[in-house]
């Protein structure tokens, strides 16, 4: 990327805190670094490859302050927590951290878990050990914004053999105020080997306000590993939400996500998962529900270091009104990487002629012994399901919601932590006029190795 | 007065003709079935009656119940007792059957001026007919025909006309794809349905259905037309002989 540096960087992030003060040598460095990188390359255009589809200017001309560390009124926070359905919760009011809304929870004997700064002072040289070591400051403008920019986020360290009984919730809080505010919250979750956890961050705002979320999210993962992964976005749909996740997952791990993107005005998710264990298996499915003029562009990469590597992808879109969804879906095969069984599918609904999505899936294979496949599907609801549904005395329009419903529930149902799939499946039908005992909550045993 | 009431009913799909003049007329209470090659229209007769709009309707009329069936949307004929048995029932991956049949059931009964059914009462309904239809309890929390046999799919449809309770049942090659046993089991359930207000029209290819559910009426499409009617006798006739002798027959008819 050779793009020229952003004169209005200066004063575009102007208040937000300076990365000096009394962090350590090697982190000032770091943020040094990563901002000289950023100043460097800037905002990336629509003429790189990567950013085609997605016009970040609207970003780059806003000056954005930074946020309050508190918040007035918590009823917001009230609506997302997960409460008793969560063993621990963190909760980030514009980034900060708040002790007083978060929920620390009887977790296992030796699980390291709060706030990313204060980690900082209390596990250095564990921090220092993972923290950008995965996200690429150069890969990615906004990873290098974020890591310049950092002041805190969640931190999870899960030593070898832990158990987490429950969901650990990250929750991340934008007030929204007057004038737009900016946000860098970063994420690190270190397991060492055989480690279980289920682990869902949540980006949620009251609607309405103007921010801007630019979050990295790294996961280390051991071998041996069972961790279950959900991201909500639930922004304001007149926000900016720009957000990294870099994975790395040891030999038998097996990693599962889901991302849903339900807010924003325009998202932007990076998903990299290297398989760097032998055996690993990752499982990346996404569902976006677009209306308006919303944007939101997913690109996934599931990167076979290794051989012998499951991988699995379901990404569903469902589009309304003027929105545009972006999906592309790389899929790397290094040559040692043989015996590869990677499939992935794409499939968006366009329930407006305004609505536009681009599929691409990316395959580049290294290695010669490897299945691959992909499909990739984009039109209206299925009309031989319509009939189906109205040969039964279901309406026309009636049948149009239950099937986008059922598109979408097609992926909410693979979702295993209840308050994630039935807030997903509460908004889809809120938007289709549907009863919530709708809500399908077992269809049996969901094997998606077995698809 | 005939529940149904088909003249000279021509139909196609895009640019091409399927039905070229069909004439049937089915009383309540009667079991008709109509024979004919693959392509011979009869599948598309079903769909038409059923209201597939892939399909337009060139000329001619149907009559139900004393309505004109045609003005009807395809929603409006099932809420007035018309249930088609699919030949390749659809998958729909996120609803349960359960769900999917308890909206069908109200839709009807909201129709018909009648209180809609709670979860309670629905239950009740759903478990005497799924015992009629040798069907799990699981599959109600089962999405819609996902992951399905072919036999299975079959069952569910038989078994949401048993639910549906309609007046004119439309059996699509409910045959097609099953084992000796669930076409045991699937007659078993459309037999069941047999009564004087409801009349069943049977889609089939081959006669060894009819074995089990008896037909008071068989008539043989040829390229969209019935060229020949009678009983049961014709259907084993056919089985014994193929088509070819009846389309001779209506070619030095004609």
């Amino acid at each position: 990327m050779t793009q020229l540096a952003q004169p209005t960087f200066r004063t575009q992030f102007h208040s937000l805190a300076s990365p000096t003060g009394d962090a350590p040598t090697w982190l000032a460095t770091l943020r040094q670094r990563a901002l000289d990188q950023f100043k460097a390359v800037g905002f990336p255009t629509k003429k790189l490859e990567d950013w085609r589809f997605t016009d970040v200017s609207p970003i780059a001309k806003t000056t954005f302050l930074a946020g309050e560390t508190g918040i007035g009124d918590t009823s917001i926070v009230r609506e997302y927590s997960f409460g008793d359905d969560a063993v621990a919760e963190l909760v980030f009011v514009n980034g900060h951290f708040s002790a007083q809304l978060s929920k620390l929870g009887k977790l296992p004997r030796g699980v390291k878990f709060g706030s990313l700064k204060q980690a900082f002072e209390l596990d250095p040289a564990l921090v220092q050990s993972a923290l950008a070591q995965h996200a690429d400051i150069e890969k990615n403008p906004f990873v290098a914004l974020n890591t310049g920019l950092m002041q805190d986020g969640a931190f999870m360290f899960l030593p070898r053999g832990t158990t987490v009984d429950g969901v650990v919730h990250f929750l991340f809080i934008a007030t929204g105020e007057a004038e737009p505010t900016a946000s860098q919250p970063r994420t690190l979750v270190i397991a060492e080997d055989n480690v279980e956890a289920s682990i869902v961050e949540t980006y949620a705002a009251a609607n309405g306000s103007i921010y801007f979320t630019n979050a990295v999210s790294e996961f280390v993962l051991g071998n041996d590993c069972r961790i279950d992964h959900n991201k909500l976005n639930q922004e304001s749909t007149l926000a900016y939400h720009v957000a990294t996740m870099q994975v790395s997952l040891g030999a038998k791990t097996t990693f599962v996500s889901h991302s849903t993107t339900l807010g924003g005005k325009l998202t932007r998710n990076d998903f990299n998962c290297t398989m760097a264990g032998e055996g690993a298996y990752a499982t990346l499915n996404g569902l976006v529900v677009l209306g308006g003029s919303q944007h939101c562009d997913n690109h996934t990469l599931l990167d076979h270091a290794v051989p012998n590597c499951p991988s699995h992808e379901v990404y569903k879109h469902v589009l309304d009104g003027k929105s545009t969804g972006v999906f592309k879906g790389k899929i790397l095969v290094r040559q040692p990487a043989q015996k590869t069984d990677s499939k992935q599918s794409s499939k968006s609904l366009l329930l407006s002629d305004d609505a536009t999505m681009h599929s691409q899936p990316a395959l580049e294979i290294y290695a010669d012994d490897v299945k691959c496949t992909h499909g990739s599907t984009i039109g209206p609801v299925d009309e031989d399901m319509i009939f189906y549904a109205r040969s039964r005395g279901i309406g026309a329009d009636a049948a149009r919601h239950l099937l986008t419903y059922a598109f979408a529930a097609d992926v909410t149902r693979r979702i295993k932590v209840a308050p994630v799939r039935e807030r997903i499946e509460k908004f889809m039908a809120d938007q289709h006029g549907l009863p919530q005992d709708i809500a399908i909550t077992n269809l049996g045993d969901f094997d998606e190795a077995a698809r | 007065m005939a529940l149904l009431e088909i003249k000279n009913l021509e139909a196609g799909i895009k640019d091409r003709q399927i039905l070229k003049g069909v004439n049937l007329t089915i009383k309540a209470g009667e079991v008709h079935a109509i024979m004919g090659k693959n392509g011979s229209g009869k599948s598309t007769l079903a769909n038409v009656i059923a209201g597939r709009e892939t399909y337009e309707v060139i000329s001619g009329s149907i009559t139900y119940d004393g309505k004109d069936l045609l003005d009807l949307s395809a929603e409006e004929r099932a809420r007035e007792g018309v249930f088609l048995a699919f030949q390749y029932p659809v998958e729909i991956p996120g609803v349960s059957t359960s769900y999917f049949l308890k909206a069908a059931v109200n839709a009807v009964r909201k129709h018909k001026g009648e209180p809609e059914l709670d979860a309670m009462q629905f239950l009740k309904l759903v478990r005497e007919k799924m015992a009629l239809l040798k069907m799990d309890q699981s599959f109600m929390n089962r999405a819609v025909n996902e992951g399905f046999s072919g036999g299975e799919k079959k069952r569910n449809e038989i078994f949401q006309m048993a639910v549906c309770d309609p007046r004119l049942a439309l059996m699509d090659e409910t045959d097609s794809g099953l084992d000796i046993d669930a076409l045991k089991t699937v007659s078993h359930g459309a037999n069941s349905l047999r009564s004087p207000d409801r009349a069943i029209l049977v889609v089939t290819h081959y006669q060894r259905m009819l074995n089990y559910i008896k037909p008071d009426y068989v008539h043989v499409m040829i390229d969209g037309r019935i060229v020949k009617t009678g009983g049961p006798e014709l259907a084993l006739e056919l089985e014994e002989r193929g088509y070819d002798w009846v389309e001779k027959e209506s070619a030095a008819a004609v």
